[in-house]
């Protein structure tokens, strides 16, 4: 457990540019390291491997079905390839890509899916990623992260090098408060607990661990003890952690920000009802698409606040009360 | 009548390296390839008949002349690449892969079953020497793509073989390959498609036209070669082309017959996704100047 309290000032911090440093810390270690872009260089922010390692960065234009396979054949050959795009696109557009030749084949390809989520705002519904977690885990041999800020980010990038096997990443494409440091515990596959409690806990991934830590806060107000997780691995799930979290606490909420059909919600559900039933709320978007706006305004609109995170814990504590 | 192939033979087939076999060694060997692929049709009962005929005189030049590979050792950091983006046609596929000793021949009489390695779509998870899985069309040629790159930064000598259908040329995803392959002047990429004209549902050219082929390759920047696909000397001048040429990729134009040397399944595309029925698969057999009792016993003992 690494307890995080935030501060009255939190720092903003782009999830996406924890990718970009990482990659090029990776290329300097690793020469098997190469990264393949579909004309997005700044805004999936490979451009800093780019300036780095020309050699080994291939600009593949606008073509995701063929960075995929492409990506498939230099793992195929030893390498180690991020390839990298916005998310809708990743996790769609080369969806039969990624299932056929880079994960029945188990190919060691790392896809780095940019501006996941509501948040990326004014762009609309085409550029909102909002499925990535229920393709991607449908998927045999795939594993998937959500990693909650700048330095999650940066460990998660690491760990999927490491990681033998294809692996998603999903970040956003705002500022997003920093709610880990630099030498926050992250382990590729487990949960991590960032505030204790025993009346319930918040699972979530992603942008709404943030939501969730100020949940605890004003739940705390309310004399509700909240435990927090950050479960930034939606597969392979910390099967483990969520169901001691279940047999301790007795209720769950999860947050993300993403549809609820199948995603983090539908994955922490799958272990809770097989192994130890509590009751449950899932903090989501509601199996609708986005649209244009403020990413604020629609993280207000979509439900995905803090306030959401504590309206779904009053709901799950009187079921927990009734029992 | 049981068939015992020579040991000398046997290792002969099997050698690592290119083969560099002759004309008429190639061509004995195409025989044998498509009494393979009809047995093993026979056996089964299931899978594609048209196409792995069509492909099985220029698959024999690939793999016992062209490739440089060790398929005793599958993942030798020196081999060429080959990859069928045509997955469907795993009947030749794997026909090709026993008789040049990736693995035994009597695995080709579990072709599409429970108990064998011999997927119906080619399987790196099951089958050793597959490296990539396919199946889905249009993915086969970015594939070879991504190989090709690799060796062009790491400035590996390998070649990169990828074979493509004509009805597969309908893919978008194809023509962002052909346009990476030409853009990153990757001429260690030689594609082959059998353009045997024919698809599921009918004629390419009535179900989607693809034509003027060769001249969509020209125009995206490709070294086009056409040739004869079940003329041997024809397709080994082909190779020798595209090995030769320098400074962009090539894609051979294999001219075939779907169905080809059964004289039933020739040119129908009727016979592009099913087997023959034991009566027709003996005929076929003794078209080929074997029978299934006598192919399946020398499959079964190797």
């Amino acid at each position: 457990m690494s307890t995080i309290t935030l501060p009255e000032k939190v720092e903003m911090k782009k999830t996406r540019e924890g990718f970009g440093r990482a990659l090029v810390d990776l290329g300097e270690q690793d020469p098997r390291i190469v990264v393949l872009v579909g004309d997005l260089s700044e805004s999936t922010m490979v451009h800093f491997f780019a300036e780095k390692f020309p050699d080994r960065f291939i600009q593949v234009g606008i073509a995701e079905q063929n960075m995929a396979c492409v990506a498939a054949g230099l793992a195929a050959m030893g390498k180690i390839p991020f390839f990298s795009t916005y998310g809708a696109f990743a996790s769609c557009r080369s969806a039969d890509q990624i299932r056929v030749s880079i994960a029945y084949t188990n190919l060691n390809v790392k896809i780095g899916g940019a501006h996941g989520g509501i948040s990326v705002g004014p762009d609309g519904a085409t550029h909102q990623a909002m499925e990535e977690i229920s393709i991607m885990r449908a998927i045999p041999n795939m594993s998937m992260v959500v990693p909650c800020d700048y330095w999650e980010t940066y460990k998660a990038t690491i760990a999927a090098a490491k990681h033998q096997g294809p692996v998603y990443l999903r970040f956003g494409r705002e500022d997003v408060p920093v709610v880990t440091t630099k030498d926050t515990p992250f382990t590729f596959g487990k949960g991590e607990v960032f505030a204790d409690g025993s009346d319930l806990t918040i699972i979530a991934c992603g942008v709404m661990v943030y939501e969730a830590l100020r949940a605890h806060e004003e739940l705390a107000q309310k004399g509700i003890s909240a435990r927090v997780v950050d479960l930034h691995t939606p597969k392979p799930i910390d099967r483990e952690l969520i169901i001691r979290c279940a047999r301790e606490t007795g209720a769950v909420v999860t947050a993300e920000e993403h549809q609820v059909n199948g995603g983090l919600g539908g994955a922490v559900a799958e272990v809770i009802v097989q192994n130890h039933p509590v009751p449950m709320e899932l903090v989501a978007v509601h199996d609708r698409f986005g649209q244009s706006g403020k990413p604020s305004e629609l993280m207000d609109a979509f439900g995905l606040r803090a306030k959401d995170i504590v309206a779904a814990a009053d709901k799950v504590l009187a079921r927990k009360r009734a029992r | 009548m049981t068939i015992q192939i020579p040991p000398a033979e046997l290792e002969a087939a099997h050698r690592p390296g290119r083969l560099l076999w002759t004309a008429d060694r190639l061509e004995a060997k195409a025989l044998e390839v498509r009494r393979d692929i009809i047995t093993i049709l026979a056996k089964s009962q299931t899978g594609h008949s048209g196409g792995p005929l069509s492909c099985a005189d220029f698959g024999t030049v690939l793999f016992f002349h062209e490739l440089n590979i060790d398929t005793s050792n599958p993942k030798w950091p020196e081999r060429d690449y080959w990859h069928f983006s045509i997955g469907h046609v795993t009947p030749v596929i794997y026909a090709l892969m026993a008789e040049r000793g990736y693995f035994p021949l009597r695995d080709l009489m579990k072709f599409r079953a429970f108990d064998g390695h011999c997927q119906g779509h080619p399987s790196a998870h099951d089958t050793p020497g597959i490296e990539v899985s396919s199946g889905s069309l249009g993915q086969g040629l970015s594939v070879c793509c991504g190989v090709a790159k690799a060796a062009q930064i790491d400035k590996h000598p390998r070649r990169v073989y990828c074979v493509m259908g004509d009805g597969e040329q309908q893919e978008g995803q194809i023509w962002e390959a052909a346009m990476f392959a030409a853009h990153y002047k990757l001429d260690n990429v030689c594609a082959i498609i059998d353009y045997n004209r024919k698809q599921i549902d009918g004629d390419v050219q009535a179900i989607m036209g693809i034509a003027p082929l060769a001249d969509k390759w020209r125009s995206f920047g490709w070294n086009v070669i056409e040739c004869k696909g079940h003329d041997v000397p024809d397709v080994l001048r082909a190779f020798a082309e595209a090995r030769a040429h320098k400074g962009s990729p090539s894609v051979l134009l294999a001219h075939t017959v779907m169905g080809q040397n059964i004289s039933y399944m020739a040119d129908d595309y009727k016979w592009h996704g099913k087997p023959p029925k034991m009566p027709e698969a003996e005929q076929a057999l003794q078209e080929l100047g074997t029978s299934y009792a006598e192919w399946s016993e020398r499959l079964l003992n190797h």
